[in-house]
């Protein structure tokens, strides 16, 4: 635009003119930016939906050999209070045999004292294959592991909610949870 | 030319808000001696004082009056009067739990029979109704509905800031004192409550009808209770609730003295916290979108001075 | 489209490509770059870029606010509430659309004022000042469907009055309002339906204005002139940057007194009532309109006599819906050959007189009709008392104690008499509101079509840049 060495006054202003003007555009571009964020922050989950994420569960009442299902946000979660052989089963396998490697003191979450409490396992209610509700004890079907089998496309769990056989990739995911007291657990989304 | 319609326009303004008068024939209400801290553009809410008027919610309100639209956590997320930075999730707050456990409320989901029980609140849960619905309310207090608090002070006034505050205050604390009651008897000897007014223009006797108490600050017309001249019947009406702050009548948990003018004031700061509990954030959110609408204007004013320099317009 | 040549060169392959199958960016580029406008447009000439961003705030502040909203009797005053406290921005969302609504409605009585001041509403522009009124129409229509849907007092017992207007009308009222309410009285039904009725009336309103752009670009813009464009060189500027600009400042200084609201005094220009949830049983003291409504509920209650056989609240809702009826036949009311009132001192008076009495309408919509505005006396008080013999009297008081002790007399003699007032006789609000109706439809029936013929113009300029001051240079920098 500028030809010679000297700028002219008309180039100067030309020059001048344009920095103001981005200058403007700029602002204006950031202001756009500042109204969007609400408007699309609004379709984040709101207080009340937040508030509902979490819920504590009194595991005393659960028989031996029984199981409770809770629901949060939508979301199934198994507590099942496991018997002395259960336990023992679970404990027994070799990693070896599982198509998902894990033990099952890795699927414990500790009391408040450090200990592990493994009469009570609460695992994520939902079949890692494409996502059914697998029967359980209450339903009068523990598959061929003696925990849980999904009657969607035969999945079976083992009684600390491996994957054994069956097309599900995954075990039974362990929710987020602690205990607020031994007898009280505390699952949150 | 110009002259005239901003002329026109500014006279049209101020007799609007000339007109702006207490509904109802009442007094105007107005706000404690100190004003109210969260009023004005950088106003704050005095949090010790939400805490107590939550105190008296409590103790003194809430056996009549539901808050429907509050849940407790509430009282813990930010910008509530509970809130602990400890705490970022209100659910686990355990002032707020605390609060919640202390009220029964009835369950959603039914037990193994398919009965509803009821059980200790949970923070997520609504504030705990008095009554199960508005018949249950108007039995329990003869026939008139004590409203939900939720919202009043968004409910009363003009909506300027600290409207709703400034009647929820004049109203609890404006009862006539207990001492200008007077006792009289009618021809067929029933006995009958009465006010004596002495004050200019305003003689005669204003005689208060059971169930019912005179407040200057509520909306309504005591003509009809009024011996007087009916040209100057005193301001205000009367309401099924009768003064409810006595000195003393609650013990304040911060040990601040319990007196009628105290437990207005902070029942009125919590109550407006409650009807409007983002309005802090509002407020703090307003210089910096002021500040750049106000650089924004600056930036285009030199834009458009510089296109249209050559121009003659 | 409009009158001139387009200008527009595409020079990239895909533009070429893209303008042999749909010219949209040469449309954007004739209609929004290039567009040749007079060069002496003043502010009052930025709100119609003020509209069509109010316009876009209703819509994308509304159609977010609907995903949270619940349009059932039950759950809207609570949904609104959870909104305001639970949803992320929430309560910034609802402030900016309810404060919106009432920023839309001041811009576009200063963008109709604007018009009828310049006589933008003249040939050849009658469609774009008919599809102007349309918008008018279809936004209040919108605001009233919205003002429903928070279900509070005003909202329900505001509805039922405007819905029982249309009782009014003979032979098709009772059915019409059971057929607008979807039932014997507003309920449910009624809500939802008004709620997709708000949804959907934007995009109608959308859809009109860009009619009414596309009609103001055949003739081009007016100017306050009045005179039309003669020589496109000399007398106009392309619309960008020169226009642009310009109303991205008007823009920015509108939006800051929207945000002072928004942020400072949202609920100022709405009413206490509407935060008291939805009551059939309870009726709220004074049932008022939004600001923006008043002065036309001014006129509906001015009218409080029968006339014939029709009735005076018939009589109310005519010249109710006649006063908006009256902008769609100004074009042809007015006679004048002169469009701006610049040039025009009689009819210029007369403008402001109606100015004055728009807002002074909006005044007295906002009162009760009986209110005094002048007391002419003191109210007095009368004993009205009937003997014994059943001969009724009554005497009129000064002073309280003389009522009074008149009162004791009658009662001693076995009669029965009561205290009432008397009022004073007084100006009241409803006299007020006749004057201004009637000068509200005189102005557009007699005294601008009079004026027209009558009145001796000033000289208008020749063409608008010898109207405009200071720089001699004809052609705008580049």
């Amino acid at each position: 635009m500028s030809d010679s060495q000297t700028a002219s006054p008309e180039t100067v202003d030309e020059e001048r003119r344009d920095f103001i003007h981005i200058a403007a555009v700029t602002a204006t571009v950031v202001g756009a930016g500042a109204v969007a964020y609400p408007l699309v922050d609004q379709m984040n989950p709101a207080s009340d939906t937040k508030a509902a994420s979490s819920l504590e569960v009194d595991t005393t009442k659960i028989p031996l050999g029984g199981e409770i299902r809770v629901l949060i946000g939508g979301k199934p979660f198994f507590l099942r209070h496991r018997t002395a052989e259960e336990i023992a089963a679970a404990a027994g396998v070799p990693l070896d045999r599982l198509p998902d490697p894990e033990t099952d003191a890795d699927r414990l979450v500790p009391m408040p004292d450090g200990e592990l409490n493994p009469a009570m396992l609460i695992t994520s209610g939902t079949c890692t294959h494409l996502g059914c509700v697998p029967v359980g004890p209450s339903q009068g079907n523990t598959g061929d592991y003696g925990g849980w089998y999904c009657p969607c496309h035969g999945s079976h769990y083992d009684t600390s909610g491996r994957i054994r056989k069956g097309p599900a990739p995954k075990n039974l995911a362990i929710p987020n949870y602690e205990y607020v007291t031994p007898g009280v657990v505390k699952i949150s989304l | 030319m110009k002259l005239y319609r901003l002329l026109s326009a500014g006279l049209g303004a101020l007799a609007l808000t000339l007109t702006a008068h207490a509904a109802g024939g009442a007094k105007h209400p107005h706000p404690p001696k100190e004003g109210w801290s969260f009023a004005g553009p950088l106003g704050q809410f005095d949090m010790a004082s939400v805490q107590r008027g939550y105190q008296v919610y409590r103790e003194v309100c809430s056996s009549c009056h539901s808050m429907k639209l509050l849940s407790y956590r509430n009282l813990g997320e930010p910008g509530g009067p509970f809130y602990d930075a400890m705490y970022p999730n209100a659910n686990d707050n355990p002032l707020v739990k605390q609060f919640a456990m202390e009220d029964e409320i009835l369950s959603e989901t039914p037990d193994e029979y398919g009965d509803y029980q009821y059980r200790p609140a949970r923070p997520s849960d609504a504030f705990r109704s008095p009554y199960p619905n508005e018949e249950a309310a108007r039995a329990a207090n003869g026939g008139a509905y004590p409203p939900d608090l939720s919202v009043i002070t968004k409910a009363r006034g003009h909506g300027a800031d600290g409207d709703g505050a400034n009647y929820v205050y004049s109203l609890l604390s404006g009862y006539p004192g207990f001492d200008e009651i007077l006792f009289g008897e009618d021809e067929n000897g029933e006995p009958y409550d009465y006010f004596e007014f002495d004050d200019g223009e305003e003689q005669g006797q204003l005689i208060q009808p059971i169930g019912q108490y005179y407040n200057p600050y509520m909306a309504g017309d005591v003509s009809a209770y009024w011996d007087g001249d009916p040209r100057h019947t005193p301001k205000g009406g009367f309401l099924a609730m009768g003064p409810q702050l006595m000195p003393g009548r609650v013990e304040y948990m911060d040990g601040t003295e319990a007196t009628v003018e105290q437990m207005a004031i902070d029942v009125a700061q919590f109550l407006q916290w409650a009807g409007d509990p983002k309005q802090v954030q509002r407020k703090s959110l307003a210089l910096p979108a002021l500040i750049y609408l106000v650089i924004l204007a600056g930036l285009l004013w030199f834009s458009y001075q510089r296109i249209w320099r050559k121009v003659g317009h | 489209m409009s009158g001139h040549e387009s200008t527009y060169t595409p020079k990239t392959g895909f533009e070429k490509w893209l303008d042999s199958r749909l010219p949209i960016v040469r449309l954007a580029h004739d209609s929004f770059v290039d567009f040749p406008t007079p060069k002496n447009l003043n502010y009052w000439y930025t709100f119609g870029g003020i509209l069509a961003i109010c316009l876009a705030i209703q819509i994308i502040t509304g159609i977010v606010l609907a995903m949270h909203y619940t349009a059932t009797v039950d759950e809207a005053f609570a949904s609104v509430e959870r909104i305001m406290r639970d949803v992320p921005y929430g309560w910034l969302l609802r402030y900016v659309h309810a404060v919106g609504a009432s920023m839309f409605f001041l811009a576009v009585y200063v963008h109709m004022f604007r018009g009828l001041y310049y006589g933008s509403y003249k040939a050849p522009r009658e469609v774009l000042w008919l599809l102007g009124c349309v918008i008018f129409l279809l936004m209040m229509a919108t605001a009233f469907l919205g003002y429903m849907l928070p279900w509070g007092q005003m909202s329900l017992h505001g509805a039922n009055v405007i819905i029982g207007l249309f009782g009014a009308i003979p032979l098709i009222g009772e059915g019409l309002q059971t057929w607008l309410m979807g039932g014997p009285s507003i309920g449910n039904q009624t809500l939802q339906r008004f709620f997709s009725l708000h949804y959907l009336l934007p995009f109608m309103i959308a859809g009109v204005v860009i009619l009414h752009i596309w009609a103001l670009h055949v003739p081009g813009n007016n100017n306050p002139t009045g005179v039309e464009v003669k020589d496109v060189e000399k007398d106009t500027v392309p619309f960008h940057p020169y226009y642009t600009v310009k109303d991205g400042f008007a823009i920015v200084l509108f939006l800051i007194i929207f945000a002072a609201f928004v942020f400072y005094a949202p609920n100022v220009l709405g009413h206490a009532d509407n935060y008291i949830e939805a009551n059939p049983l309870v009726t709220p003291a004074h049932i008022v309109p939004e600001w923006y409504l008043l002065p036309f509920y001014a006129i509906l209650r001015a009218i409080t006599f029968d006339i014939g056989p029709i009735s005076a609240k018939l009589l109310g809702v005519i010249f109710m819906f006649g006063s908006i009826a009256v902008l769609f036949a100004l074009p042809w009311l007015d006679t004048s050959k002169v469009k701006s009132m610049r040039y025009r001192p009689v009819a210029k008076q007369f403008f402001f007189g109606f100015v004055a009495a728009a807002l002074l309408l909006g005044w007295c919509g906002a009162s009760n009709p009986d209110d005094p505005i002048i007391p002419l006396g003191d109210d007095k008080l009368q004993v009205a008392y009937t003997t014994e013999a059943g001969i009724d009297g009554v005497a009129v008081f000064a002073g309280y104690e003389d009522a009074a002790a008149f009162r004791s007399e009658k009662l001693a003699e076995g009669a029965t008499a009561s205290i009432s007032i008397k009022k004073a006789p007084a100006f009241r609000f409803i006299h007020l509101a006749q004057i201004l109706t009637a000068y509200y439809f005189a102005y557009f029936l007699i005294i601008l079509p009079y004026l027209g013929l009558r009145e001796t113009p000033k000289d208008e300029p020749d063409a608008i840049h010898k109207s405009v001051l200071g720089s001699a240079a004809a052609v705008p920098a580049e």
